[in-house]
């Protein structure tokens, strides 16, 4: 169970991140009306951070074929 | 515009070539060679989140509030990132237990609880309705503005020309096809599976494709769209959506949190993630290719928001349908029809496998546990044909109620808010549902309460406001409730105000929920069965868990196989009889009832009419239950709980009994004292009657005799005289003796000379010593110390042995002798005499009362029979004591001891 648990921990500290990237007051920190490349920063903020977020889960959880 | 025929057309083909895939992927399945046993499928397929609330709903909302459609989505990818550990758990443990939906899931943890999933159904069933109410709404809105141009229509048309109407109709029939073509023991549809999957890029692509002709097409790219959408002041102010107020933020998390359930508790995500899962490893890749396709799907909301307000924003289209009618406005009719077809795609998805769903769960937690109770049905040879029966009826019955909720309540609400409701009622589920797999301690009853508390403050707080919105109950009950309290008002209950209604909902739903089903299952007893359930859940990944077995003793082959036969079909139930035979190498005809053996089939009768089902049945043909290893323990357990109360409560008895004991032994003490009163006060009259009754007589003759002779009148006269002084002697010892025994008699504490008080009561008895001719001799020792005593009351004990020696003394030969001796703490003196002596059983007794030896009246000695009880208490208070000592024939001697005061005394 060894190989399993450290999973279980990466795991669990992205899921952590993630609730920090999208929840006050990260979140608050790009709720400004500026824009970046032209787009609204907070959006950009969103999907930047979600697109992270995914890659951090599939690097986590690794690959089980 | 486009043809009405034209999209019929389309619709109707687009999902018979849904229903050929689905039909394909059986085939294949059949053959073994899945096409769904793959992770990406597997990722797509769960795509069924993505609904028309997606589809179109988020553009309404986005156009509405900006990035307030995103909550919806980045809850379920935080779950994403859990379901390898949490996700993997459930898929885990349905495997094991054969869970068919999520009510099953709930009632099977709490002791495979019937009354538990049927409860789950109902909420399922009253929280989804509105939900595919949406799906109805949106498939007739886009239709109806595809073919017209308008969405709303002005007042709903008659029931035989709506379109939501026979969207509904059609739908059905495609979910009875998909869903119910034949049971499956493991409640699996590949096909429906593969089609959804299928429906997922579907509506990917479409979406995809409005969205990139609307940034590319219409506007030169997501720089030059946002530029102009700043200009715009309708859209200025959503470009900072999320206001500083706390309301906002906390709207915000919560979306986040009731998404990140509904993800996991929807049934029809349970449907898919779990039921449908065929190899847990695909959760791996779903974990983060599903996110993936949601942040693909939502990319261009906000485009096509803004495109759609910027040219279509003054009342010209509802945000809702921006999505079809930004191309329809712009003259690309098939890019219309393809956004049409996409919409669809995830109305349909959502609607066949939410209503398969559903109806698996009104089937198998519903209707089966009621209608097993019937005698048809118990006794029916084949009822696999049935259980299909009532599936199809659920489904149709379950889509008419979606449609009836739209028809009156839809058009209140956009389609967002709409879905909002059913995801607050299923995230009811969550307590129960993850309590139920990661806390043992959670009960049976726990679940129930918290669930019902939940379930309640849902309907107060978020269903009747929507009906009071659609004009169902009076819309004052929005400001104030039901009874003119501001207390309860349903939006802002006890004054928890300035919150949306979601956000005020799921708090105090979630507060209600998890707080009673906390407090319940901490103060309630789980028994066996629901202890071995919970240890199966909770431990669904240690070894020995899954060895637990609940059956002991052994059923009739014949009687389990017919069972099989009945609910599975009969081809089906020796399949599985002759793959459980291989399976434990033996031969089909060597194959046993055992334990084991029943717990494959009600494995097997699980997967077919749930677990709580199941178990009856199985029950019904097992001789015996019993509880297996966890379960013993638990038992276990229990026992050593009920030794301990016993124990102390034998504790308390024997406390009780000791109590008992010093009680009764005070009242025998009580009664003693008592008999003795009643004894002394009945041998006191006898005393006194005695002498009085001899007065009397004497008394009369002299008084009837007047010539009596003077010699016999003086001898009477004698005799009155001698009984009267007897009678006022033995008052006055009566007297005596009650005063020292109350302790009101007066004592003098005084040096007395023991020899002279020898000396004077010698010469006290002298006259009765020479009436009776007895010898009287005197010991004394030159000197004697003295002792504190009453000087009159130790004369009057000397004065009383001395009278008694002498009348238990032969007259003419009797001896008594009187000698004083010197110990080192006392003075004693003996009283002797050569008189008939006291048998050994007396010695104690002439001490008491009354009492004298000698019972007969003729043999009665003289005397009160009180003397030596009053010495020996006279003695006692000086702090001596009094005794006898004497042989039968041999005289006796009376002794008593005199304590001398302490050396060095002054």
């Amino acid at each position: 169970m060894k190989e399993s648990d450290s999973t279980r921990h990466r795991i669990i500290a992205v899921f952590l991140l993630g609730c920090l990237f999208f929840t006050y007051p990260l979140i608050a920190l790009f709720n400004s009306g500026g824009t970046i490349f032209g787009v609204p920063v907070l959006y950009a903020y969103v999907f930047g951070a979600w697109a992270v977020l995914i890659a951090l889960i599939a690097f986590a959880v690794g690959r089980r074929e | 515009m486009t043809e009405a025929w034209l999209i019929a057309l389309v619709s109707i083909g687009y999902l018979g070539l849904l229903f050929a895939l689905a039909f394909y992927a059986d085939r294949r399945a059949d053959v073994g060679r899945s096409v769904i046993a793959n992770p990406y499928v597997y990722a797509l397929s769960l795509g069924v989140y993505a609904t028309s609330w997606t589809f179109y709903g988020s553009v309404g909302r986005a156009a509405a509030d900006g990035v307030g459609f995103l909550p919806i989505y980045l809850g379920p990818t935080l779950a994403a990132a859990l379901f390898w550990l949490v996700l993997r758990k459930i898929v885990r443990i349905s495997k094991v237990e054969r869970i068919t939906s999520i009510a099953d899931f709930i009632g099977s943890r709490y002791g495979k609880s019937a009354l538990l999933a049927g409860l789950a159904t109902v909420i399922a069933v009253i929280g989804i309705v509105p939900y595919i109410a949406l799906q109805l709404k949106a498939v007739a809105n886009t239709y109806a503005l595809l073919v017209s141009g308008r969405t709303t229509p002005v007042a709903p048309p008659p029931l035989f020309v709506d379109t939501a109407f026979y969207a509904a109709l059609l739908l059905a029939a495609f979910a009875i096809l998909f869903g119910t073509r034949h049971l499956d023991a493991a409640e699996r549809h590949e096909g429906m599976v593969a089609a959804i999957a299928f429906e997922s890029v579907v509506k990917l692509v479409a979406f995809l494709a409005v969205g990139l002709f609307v940034t590319f097409g219409l506007y030169g790219g997501f720089a030059d769209l946002f530029g102009r959408a700043a200009d715009d002041t309708r859209i200025a102010a959503l470009l900072q959506p999320l206001e500083g107020a706390a309301g906002s933020y906390a709207q915000w998390t919560w979306l986040i949190v009731l998404s990140a359930f509904a993800v996991l508790l929807l049934p029809r995500q349970f449907q898919i993630a779990v039921v449908e899962n065929v190899d847990e490893r695909h959760l791996a890749t779903a974990s983060w290719l599903f996110p993936l396709y949601m942040l693909a799907i939502n990319l261009f909301v906000l485009p096509i928001a803004f495109g759609g307000v910027l040219r279509l924003g003054d009342g010209a289209a509802d945000p809702d349908t921006f999505v079809l009618a930004l191309p329809i406005a712009e003259g690309q009719g098939g890019l219309a029809l393809a956004a049409f077809i996409g919409g669809l795609s995830a109305a349909t998805g959502m609607v066949i496998v939410e209503t398969v769903a559903l109806s698996t769960m009104v089937c198998n937690d519903l209707v089966m546990p009621i209608a097993l109770r019937t005698r048809a049905l118990r006794t029916r040879g084949d009822v696999a044909g049935v259980l299909l029966g009532i599936r199809r009826v659920a489904i149709v019955v379950v889509l008419l109620l979606g449609y009836a909720y739209f028809r009156f309540a839809g058009e209140a609400y956009a389609l967002v808010a709409i879905g909002l409701i059913s995801f607050a009622a299923v995230a009811q589920f969550a307590p129960a549902l993850f309590g139920g797999i990661y806390w043992r301690r959670g009960t049976q009853r726990g679940a129930i309460a918290g669930l019902v508390a939940g379930f309640a403050v849902w309907l107060y707080t978020l269903l009747l406001p929507s009906f009071a919105r659609s004009g169902w109950i009076p819309p004052g009950f929005l400001e104030h409730g039901p009874f003119d309290s501001a207390a309860l008002n349903p939006q802002a209950l006890f004054g928890l105000a300035g919150l949306d209604p979601i956000t005020h909902a799921m708090i105090w739903s979630m507060l209600a929920n998890v707080g009673i089903y906390v407090l319940v299952s901490l103060v309630s007893r789980p028994d066996s069965a629901e202890q071995a359930q919970a240890v199966r859940f909770v431990d669904v990944f240690r070894e020995e868990s899954g060895g637990v077995r609940l059956w002991q003793g052994e059923a009739s082959l014949a009687d389990v196989r017919g069972l099989l036969a009945r609910f599975l079909g009969a081809a089906r139930a020796g399949e599985l009889l002759r793959s459980h035979a291989r399976q434990r190498g033996v031969a089909i005809e060597a194959l046993r009832a055992d334990p084991d053996f029943l717990q494959f089939a009600e494995t097997q009768l699980a997967g077919a009419i749930g677990s709580a089902s199941a178990r009856v049945l199985v029950a019904s043909v097992a001789k015996e239950r019993a509880p297996g290893l966890a379960a013993m323990m638990d038992i276990l357990d229990e026992t050593s709980q009920v030794i301990a109360y016993s124990r102390r409560l034998e504790e308390k008895s024997r406390a009780l009994e000791a109590a008992t004991a010093e009680l009764s032994a005070a009242n025998e003490r009580l009664r003693e004292l008592d008999r003795m009163k009643d004894d002394f006060v009945s041998t006191v009259s006898h005393e006194l009657r005695t002498p009085l009754t001899s007065i009397r007589a004497f008394a009369e003759i002299l008084h009837d005799a007047p010539d009596l002779a003077p010699a016999k009148r003086q001898e009477f006269v004698a005799i009155i005289l001698r009984e009267a002084e007897r009678l006022s002697r033995l008052i006055n010892e009566i007297l005596d003796l009650a005063k020292i025994e109350s302790g009101r008699a007066e004592w003098t504490a005084e040096t007395v000379d023991v020899g002279g008080v020898v000396l004077d009561a010698a010469a006290a008895t002298a006259g009765l010593f020479r009436e009776k001719e007895v010898q009287l001799e005197t010991a004394l020792p030159e000197s004697l110390p003295p002792v504190t005593a009453d000087r009159d009351r130790l004369m009057q004990v000397l004065v009383n042995l001395l009278s008694n020696a002498v009348k238990f003394c032969a007259p003419g030969r009797g001896r008594v002798r009187v000698s004083v001796a010197v110990e080192p703490q006392a003075l004693r003196v003996n009283v002797a005499d050569n008189g008939i002596g006291i048998a050994p059983e007396h010695r104690e007794t002439i001490f008491d009362k009354f009492r004298q030896v000698g019972d007969t009246l003729t043999n009665r000695p003289a005397g009160t029979g009180l003397g030596l009880a009053i010495s020996r208490r006279i003695v006692r208070q000086f702090g001596g004591d009094l005794w006898v000592e004497s042989a039968p024939g041999e005289g006796a001697i009376f002794s008593f001891r005199l304590p001398r005061p302490a050396v060095g005394g002054s």
